[in-house]
């Protein structure tokens, strides 16, 4: 856009520039040449250089920041809307790069000391994984620690820090396990339990007639393929066997072939059986086209299990309303859980503590950071003093999020890598062939009990 | 100005000139040699930056692997042969082992096949360069353009709803149940190649198409002057003298059916019996953090290939002595 | 065929064209034109979807997007061009991409006259060696050869343009393999009578190369301006690494187009129109060295 055309024109403007005065390169070009810009962009100045002297209006920091994140497309562009005020407040600059390889990029660059000054951490464990290698910074020295700690929920207070330290801080955070449903398909109202939800949705279900079922799942996600089935699962594991049992997991401590886990991954392969196109489908539908049947006609299943994102697809490829569609949260199995809730977040850290690093990751965890992003929607905050959703179903899973009774983090986030790339491929071979369910169980724990032990 | 124009200025009129000075200044060198012995010093100053860049960027950083696949996750105690124990005793291994060998035989008959027939034939049409040019475009996409491509081809829908996969659609209009294409096996490993070898087949042909031109059109002509019908002058003439440059093809698409990786990444990540050894490694490496047993299989990868090599120095002894 | 250099050998080839029966052509235009067919409809599928709204690209076939009502769109097309930072990735990637070709062709080019005409003990042996190094997978090389130009080496890398001359370097030593086996296969299968009376007539290596060797390998080395240049063009991985995640500005157009779609694949449709906006250039490359493909360069290097 209007940027890198004015740092196109720069580039064309520099090279006339110095062919013109031989010799006199940068300096020279880059501070006389481009004043028909200057007026343009005043605060492009430190865009392409890098090193290039910030505009001295006193106080500022200047100089960049480079950051990576696992956020692309319109994520991207929220976040850069996020850093745009600190970035006019202080006159430095965010480069940000946003990669699916983030692993690669950040396990190889804590070998090599090659690493941006902010990352996005793929998860709780490799946050740990880096601290103790020495490469990430804590930082109780960085942030404002008790404003921090009273605006952040203490689950992810904690999940952010290492033996004391705050290692990590949650930008953004998101609700798993809700059932989305489509407002012209189901009004049975919300169920009061799981068995309630199945019985509607049945009923639902053959009141549409044809081949509907009571569930539209969509397992197929590329690498990754396998992943939204966690979210199942683990809702199962929360409310079937609460939350002691779902932290051992998480720990290690709770085999795969336990009846826990067991009867959590046959509560999932029933709702496979109950899906739409069955098991064949399942596997084959991509994750974010798996609610586009809700409004087809006829429709081809009653709910969707997924977090708030999935409503971007309902609109962009299944073709619904901006209010054709609601959710309720995973409901009750076992009441002494009532009111638990599965979330994640997208945990950030510093690895260079620069004097710009450490300005902006102070700032990201400020509510007027976070209320930028969620007002462009597509979030939910991390921090509570944030709570300017721009519609209401984002106010509802909000305040879900906030009002929870038991809160735990998104389990296969939490584990070990390998243990949870294990747990992708143990769905996929369960939902090709439940038969095999036992055998997929014993495969778990034997990586388990590799994965794991530091 | 950009210094990264600056740069790039100075490595577009600089390497040409380094490239020209590099060779006169070596002839100038080796005028201090005496005559008996440049003959023996000139091949090693002609392949020196060569061999410069090959030991840094590739030699070096495999002496490396080599180590580091006797070494534990933490690359600090050496673990003799673990790494290697593990790899043969993984379950998936013996599958992936199984598909690689799939790959090499039939992504190779597809691509160097299909590419000598292509480039063959379209020699003798009037369009060539417009015929070769749609065979190379699948090769100017990049994986993950072929990735979304492919899906359109092979995607499912339930029985009795739209296909928006084509092959799907004329499996339903044929009055066929339609077929998960990606996730039934064996099915699915020669889905992925056929991917593969769309890809490919375009780079043999090139390079097939570029040593078809180089035989000499008299000699074409005059094997048909003396009556030899088409085919006899491609078994005769055409063939062998192409020979060499389809062993340097085969050799290859061998290799990158060895390396097979980004197809099934991306559009299996090796479930439903698709995993393939660099599948394997990639995630050793990068998900699981073990570069030790990552390193283990890039070493059996090394090991794989030496019978090919083998092959290739009699086939070039024996160029030598016929040329 | 209209650029030859060798008149004699256009009117041969013609005359063996006009030879041909009709219907033996009809067959063989027939064939080739069903291999074309075949080979781009997976890609005029996708050409379709491009400009089709994402929910019928959701919904239906892209085929049913040829009949009527006709729905087509350019927005992908629109929302691709008019994201910030394309036109910059462009050119980076011109600025990866062109000397990252130029310098592995021309150090193989040495390397592989080198193996064709001189000879020298252990010849076959280095050379097959070069080859096997073919097989290598270039993700395990990375660490450690951050770890020599990085900080902790001689801190070629990192912010600022010392990451592409990293990148160049990194291409060459990656593309090489190929390159030599390539040229050296070429080049060794050029007649040896040619360079034997350069030989006689006093010519050096330096004029054999310059004149000799490397005009009538010209195919060879049009073939291998093209690879390389793809493989460098569509490269994600190794620029990611060597120019670095610190160092957003420099990044490839790879880079800008894997962004596109969010993390959980939203305006993955985005994709589609980037396809084709991202292999434009490699094409044009392609075409522009067609005409290196013509058959008589190598005959009339001979002759002249």
């Amino acid at each position: 856009m209007e940027d890198s055309f004015v740092r196109r024109r720069r580039l064309v403007v520099g090279l006339v520039a110095s062919v013109l005065v031989v010799g006199a390169c940068s300096s020279g070009g880059a501070t006389t040449a481009p004043s028909a810009e200057a007026s343009a962009a005043p605060s492009a100045e430190a865009s392409t250089g890098g090193e290039s002297a910030a505009p001295s209006t006193g106080g500022q920091l200047g100089g960049t920041v480079s950051v990576i994140g696992t956020w692309t497309g319109s994520e991207q562009d929220s976040f850069m809307a996020m850093v745009a005020p600190w970035e006019q407040q202080t006159g430095a600059k965010v480069q940000y790069t946003g990669t699916r390889d983030i692993n690669a990029v950040l396990s190889t660059g804590v070998q090599s000391g090659l690493l941006p000054d902010l990352a996005g951490l793929p998860g709780p464990g490799q946050m740990a994984e880096y601290y103790q290698a020495g490469a990430l910074k804590a930082l109780d020295d960085t942030l404002d620690v008790s404003t921090y700690k009273s605006q952040t929920s203490p689950g992810l207070v904690d999940l952010g820090t290492i033996g004391g330290k705050i290692t990590g801080i949650f930008i953004k955070a998101d609700i798993k396990g809700l059932f989305w449903y489509n407002k012209d398909v189901y009004k049975a109202g919300d169920p009061t339990s799981y068995d309630d939800l199945l019985a509607k949705g049945k009923q639902t279900a053959a009141s549409i007639g044809g081949d509907a079922k009571t569930f539209c799942i969509g397992l197929e996600s590329g690498a990754a393929t396998g992943w939204p089935a966690t979210d199942w699962i683990e809702g199962f594991v929360l409310h079937q066997s609460g939350p002691d049992v779902y932290d051992k997991w998480i720990a290690g401590q709770q085999k795969w072939s336990s009846p826990e886990i067991k009867q959590a991954f046959q509560s999932f392969g029933d709702a496979v059986a109950n899906a739409f196109g069955g098991s064949k489908n399942v596997l084959a539908t991509n994750f974010v086209a798996s609610g586009d049947h809700l409004f087809s006609n006829p429709p081809g299943c009653v709910f969707v299990n997924h977090a708030t994102f999935i409503t971007d697809a309902f609109q962009k490829t299944g073709g619904a309303k901006p209010d054709q569609f609601d959710f309720f949260p995973f409901p009750d199995i076992n009441t002494a859980f009532s009111g638990a809730v599965e979330g994640s977040g997208d945990l950030f850290g510093m690895f260079n503590d620069t004097p710009q690093a450490k300005s902006l990751i102070a700032y990201l965890a400020t509510p007027e950071a976070q209320s930028i992003w969620v007002g462009r929607g597509g979030a939910l905050s991390a921090n509570s003093a944030v709570t300017n959703y721009p519609s209401d179903i984002l106010k509802k899973a909000a305040s879900d999020l906030a009002g929870a009774k038991i809160f735990r983090f998104d389990a296969s986030d939490n584990m070990p890598q390998a243990m949870n790339d294990a747990f992708f491929k143990a769905i996929v071979d369960y939902t090709q062939d439940p038969s095999k369910l036992d055998s997929v169980l014993s495969n778990l724990d034997s990586v388990q009990s590799s994965a794991y032990g530091g | 100005m950009d210094p990264r124009l600056i740069t790039a200025i100075i490595v577009l009129v600089g390497v040409p000139a380094t490239v020209i000075g590099y060779v006169f200044l070596v002839e100038q060198v080796l005028r201090l040699v005496p005559g008996k012995r440049q003959a023996a010093v000139r091949p090693w100053l002609w392949l020196l930056p060569a061999l410069l860049f090959l030991f840094v960027f590739l030699v070096y950083p495999t002496i490396n692997t080599i180590v580091l696949s006797f070494e534990n996750k933490f690359q600090k105690e050496f673990v003799g042969l673990d790494n290697y124990v593990y790899f043969f005793t993984n379950p998936n291994t013996l599958i992936s082992l199984r598909n690689n060998i799939i790959w090499l035989v039939l992504l190779t008959f597809l691509t160097v096949g299909g590419g000598l027939i292509i480039a063959i034939l379209v020699d003798r049409v009037r369009y060539e360069s417009i015929a070769k040019s749609v065979v190379f475009v699948p090769l100017a996409i990049s994986f993950v353009g072929a990735a979304i491509i492919w899906k359109f081809m092979y995607d499912y829908q339930p029985p009795g709803h739209p296909q928006t996969g084509l092959l799907n659609a004329g499996v339903a209009a044929l009055g066929f149940p339609p077929i998960t294409w990606i996730q039934d096996a064996p099915l699915n490993t020669i889905a992925l190649i056929i991917v593969a070898a769309w890809t490919w087949t375009g780079f043999c042909m090139v390079i097939l198409s570029a040593a078809l031109k180089g035989i000499s059109a008299e000699l074409l002509e005059a094997a048909r002057v003396d009556g030899a019908t088409e085919i006899q002058v491609f078994r005769a003439i055409t063939f062998p003298l192409l020979l060499p440059t389809v062993a340097v093809v085969s050799t290859t698409m061998i290799i990158t059916a060895l390396k097979a990786f980004d197809i099934v990444y991306v559009m299996t990540s090796g479930n439903y019996d698709t995993n393939v050894i660099a599948n394997q490694m990639y995630k050793e490496l990068f998900t699981n953090s073990q570069p030790g047993r990552a390193s283990a299989i890039a070493v059996i990868l090394l090991l794989l290939i030496i019978p090919i090599m083998a092959i290739n120095i009699r086939r070039f002894r024996q160029q030598e002595a016929i040329r | 065929m209209t650029a030859l250099s060798v008149p004699g050998l256009s009117a041969a080839t013609r005359s063996s064209r006009r030879r041909s029966r009709p219907s033996r052509r009809v067959v063989l235009n027939v064939v080739v034109i069903a291999i074309m067919a075949l080979w781009l409809l997976p890609t005029f599928g996708l050409l379709v979807n491009s400009v089709r709204p994402a929910q019928a690209v959701a919904s239906s076939g892209w085929w049913t997007g040829l009949f009527p009502p006709y729905n087509f769109t350019l927005e992908n097309y629109q929302q691709v061009l008019s994201r910030g930072g394309m036109s910059q990735a462009f050119v980076n990637s011109l600025l990866i991409t062109i000397p990252s070709t130029i310098i592995p062709i021309a150090v193989a080019a040495f390397a592989a006259y080198a193996f064709s005409w001189m000879k020298f003990p252990g010849r076959d042996i280095l050379f097959v060696a070069i080859i096997g190094l073919l097989v290598i997978p270039l993700q395990t090389t990375f660490v450690p050869l951050l770890n020599l130009l990085g900080p902790k080496g001689i801190h070629l890398l990192g912010a600022g343009p010392g990451a592409f001359v990293a990148v160049w370097l990194a291409h060459t030593g990656y593309g090489l393999p190929f390159a030599i086996y390539l040229l050296r296969n070429y080049m060794g299968g050029l007649p040896r009578e040619v360079f034997e009376s350069a030989s006689i007539d006093g010519a050096g290596h330096a004029t054999a190369f310059f004149r000799l060797a490397i005009p009538m390998s010209v195919p060879a080395i049009a073939a291998l301006v093209i690879f390389q240049f793809l493989f460098v063009w569509n490269d994600l991985l190794v620029a990611l690494m060597f120019i670095g995640a610190a160092n957003a500005p420099n990044l490839p157009l790879t880079m800008a187009v894997a962004s596109l779609a969010t993390s959980l694949g939203g305006d993955w449709q985005l994709l589609m129109a980037a396809a084709f906006i991202s292999m434009a250039l490699p094409l044009i490359v392609f075409f522009a060295l067609q005409r290196y493909f013509v058959r008589g360069i190598t005959g009339g290097a001979v002759k002249g």
